[in-house]
């Protein structure tokens, strides 16, 4: 909420405490955007946010968790990173799964947390909790500010280690007496990294090897992961892949990074990708990944992922390159510059002509595939209407469950850093308040979150957000009144035993968001679609839309569990 | 495979918690780790003793490792020559009469005694592990009442042997 009468921030010559000090740096940061949440060990923080004007937008939301996921929604659609505050004890363990989700998923984001005093770390003392232990193994970098002069230095390495090289969550735990204490003379902010030397180059050595490999490869196939979206090398991308015929397969994360609609895009592999796409990796002889981590929801058993093939794995955290996948050609470096090498050093063009023709086949033969009853509606269908009536240009967020496995497959995307998911930890609950964060990154772009009624019961007081904030995010409830993976897993593999995964009981989400002051409408049939949803979509408010599917749909094709990517099942109706 | 692995470290809050959690977080078997301080002001070396299944699992440790911000360099010196060290203090049931039989026994090893009271003596003993365990056993007999040991601390020798010679100098193969 706006207060009219804040004085307008000034960069001060006086004595600054702390907290000044960390308002300055994140000016210096070029912070537009705060996603936080006061409490005790931060009022010294909120109070020089408040004395700063407008120098920032602060997105209050209703729970710490919101707030993260705002900011990882914030961080993947503009590659800068989210800047998160919370309170000491609880402010900061609300904001674990958050952080989790984004070292799973490499989201560069910047967590403040409030700290007892210094004096009494240790003791128990009122809302203490062990930031530093907690988030150690769920951070790409933690600091505790011991000392005054040290805060601007942190800050300033924080947004260097969470932007650059492989992104990733850093926490700065921040004692209450550090933000208040004042100091006289300004602090350094220089600092030195010799244990963080990300290399972005890759060796041409490397390269060479790869490029005489593709030489040799009859049947190469080239697998987008989201470092393409981190490296920003979706051009590269399709300028190499076209320069070679080759063709093009997905991760979850990879979507948008390459036409889905292109004649080489083969669509998302893995545990629930195409029949097409997962034949390609496994009858491949050459295999260039780039800024994919071998996750196993995509390589399946892996003693049968890519059994004949060369693999190559361009990435720039080489600890990922031969942790899963026996790799012959490993290339440290950003997706961007390895593009370009291999752009510049063009092979003599490998023959891929009866490969393409292969997979084309694959792709005619197996396409994806729902039954469309006469009047109710099915999930599978209502994405696809989802993308018609906004152009398959929006920015999806989505939750996690059917309903996101469903996005993926059905809306497909053209262009990169317009598909928000939780990938890595499959939080429930990311969705929604991810959607917010990416509106507020691009407010004239149309934001649809697509999450399942489960999901969207975890955050769903953000809410608040959208009229507070007038955000025009389109909530569409894939309603199947269930747990709907958790469903279909024990409908596949529990002999129908439907444990604790029936929502018989659900609020009115229409009445709902009407409390919130939020248009809601229930849409039950496909004419009830066809007739409202449109005009739902193309205006500037924000809505939720409570859609009824059928309950008993299941995302199809699928990898059983312990299955290789070979033995899909459900590839035909 | 045993490997012996040293981290050069920036001598940061917070190091020693994360190289540990992170070893254990992906179900490294940590034999035994020393760490202290190194000839450099702020810089730290910790030294690993792993017991690895293979090259793979060899080569996730150390690029883990070497992700971490604060951590300097990593170095698997198993094959190089090296010189290493543990250290164990060890306190023997005894009495005068078998004080000097005790002496004897430790001599050879190089080991000495560093406190004596009525019923007991403490031995002081450095060197290799194999060393270390062989002095343990000709010293069960008497009664051991209580054992400290040190992890191994190592670094490579002045010199370094033509390649083909390194596994002469290897401590444990
Ligand atoms: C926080 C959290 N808790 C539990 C799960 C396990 N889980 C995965 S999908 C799913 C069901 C999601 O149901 P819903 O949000 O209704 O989406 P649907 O699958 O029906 O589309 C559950 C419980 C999870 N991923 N995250």
């Amino acid at each position: 909420m706006k207060v009219e009468a804040k004085p307008h921030y000034e960069t001060q010559t006086k004595p600054k405490s702390g907290a000044d000090l960390l308002v300055d740096a994140l000016i210096q940061e070029e912070v537009k955007t705060i996603f936080g949440y006061p409490g005790g060990a931060v009022l010294p923080i909120y109070d020089a946010l408040y004395r700063s004007g407008d120098a920032f937008h602060h997105v209050l939301a209703r729970h710490e968790q919101g707030s993260i996921h705002a900011a990882e929604g914030y961080a993947r659609v503009t590659g800068k990173p989210g800047v998160v505050i919370a309170t000491s004890g609880p402010g900061a363990t609300n904001l674990i799964t958050g952080i989790a989700d984004a070292m799973m998923d490499s989201l560069p984001v910047v967590v403040f947390t409030g700290q007892v005093a210094r004096g009494v770390i240790g003791t128990d003392a009122f809302q203490e909790a062990d930031v530093m232990g907690i988030t150690t193994p769920i951070t790409k970098h933690n600091y505790q500010v011991q000392s005054l002069s040290d805060l601007p230095r942190i800050v300033k390495e924080a947004f260097h280690i969470a932007s650059t090289g492989r992104p990733g969550p850093v926490v700065v735990d921040i004692p209450k007496d550090i933000s208040t204490e004042v100091d006289d003379n300004p602090p350094s902010v220089e600092f030195s990294l010799p244990g963080y030397q990300p290399n972005l180059k890759p060796n041409p050595l490397q390269i060479k090897k790869l490029t005489d490999a593709m030489a040799q490869a009859k049947k190469p196939v080239l697998l987008a992961g989201a470092g393409i979206h981190h490296g920003k090398a979706s051009e590269e991308l399709k300028a190499f892949a076209e320069q070679h015929s080759l063709p093009v397969v997905h991760t979850l994360h990879g979507l948008g990074t390459f036409p889905g609609s292109h004649s080489l895009s083969f669509g998302m592999a893995g545990m629930h990708g195409t029949y097409a796409a997962n034949m390609a990796l496994y009858e491949c002889d050459l295999l260039i990944n780039i800024g994919s981590r071998f996750d196993d929801r995509l390589t399946g058993k892996l003693e049968h992922f890519a059994p004949k093939a060369t693999v190559a794995h361009i990435d720039v955290d080489p600890a990922e390159i031969g942790k899963n996948v026996p790799t012959q050609i490993p290339i440290v470096s950003d997706s961007k510059a390895a593009l370009e090498a291999l752009l510049k050093n063009a092979a003599a063009a490998p023959s891929t002509e009866e490969w393409y023709k292969k997979l084309d086949n694959y792709r005619e033969e197996y396409p994806l595939w729902y039954n469309k009853p006469e009047t109710d509606m099915v999930p599978q269908w209502l994405m696809e209407k989802v993308h018609s009536y906004t152009g398959g240009d929006a920015i999806v967020t989505t939750d996690v469950g059917q309903h996101q496995m469903w996005a993926a497959q059905y809306y497909k995307l053209e262009k990169p850093n317009r598909w928000v998911t939780s990938g890595g930890l499959g939080t429930m609950g990311f969705g929604f308040p991810a959607a917010i964060g990416a509106q507020l990154a691009a407010p004239d772009e149309k934001v649809v979150a697509v999450v399942g009624d489960g999901g969207f019961q975890m955050t769903l007081q953000e809410l608040s957000l959208l009229q507070e904030m007038k955000l025009p995010v389109k909530v569409i409830i894939v309603n199947n009144q269930a747990l709907g993976m958790v469903r279909q897993w024990q409908e596949s593999f529990y002999e129908k035993r439907y444990s604790e995964s029936i929502l018989s009981t659900q609020p009115d989400f229409v009445k709902l968001a009407e409390s919130y002051n939020v248009r809601g409408m229930r849409i039950e049939s496909q004419q009830d679609l066809e007739e409202k949803l449109p005009e739902a979509l193309s205006n500037d408010e924000p809505v939720v839309v409570d859609c009824r599917v059928l309950q008993q749909e299941n995302v199809y094709p699928m990898i059983a569990p312990g299955k290789g990517i070979h033995e899909m099942i459900g590839v035909k109706p | 495979m045993r490997r012996i692995v040293t981290a050069t470290v920036q001598n940061r809050s917070g190091v020693l918690n994360r190289v540990t959690g992170l070893l254990a977080k992906r179900q490294f078997n940590i034999e035994s780790i020393s760490v202290g301080r190194t000839e450099a002001e702020g810089i730290s070396k910790m030294t690993f003793v792993v017991d690895v299944e293979d090259e793979r699992k060899l080569e996730q440790l150390t690029k883990q490792l070497n992700k971490q911000i604060d951590v300097l360099k990593v170095s698997d010196i198993t094959d190089k020559a090296i010189v290493a060290s543990e250290l164990a203090l060890i306190r023997v049931v005894s009495n005068a009469q078998i004080r000097n039989e005790i002496q004897g026994i430790i001599e050879p090893f190089r080991a000495s005694i560093i406190d004596i009271s009525k019923d007991s003596l403490t031995v002081q003993v450095t060197g290799k592990h194999e060393k270390i365990e062989a002095l343990i056993d000709l010293l069960r007999p008497y009664g051991i009442k209580e054992l400290a040991r040190t992890g191994l601390t190592a670094f490579l020798r002045g010199q370094q042997p033509q390649v083909a010679e390194m596994k002469n100098y290897s401590i444990l193969k």
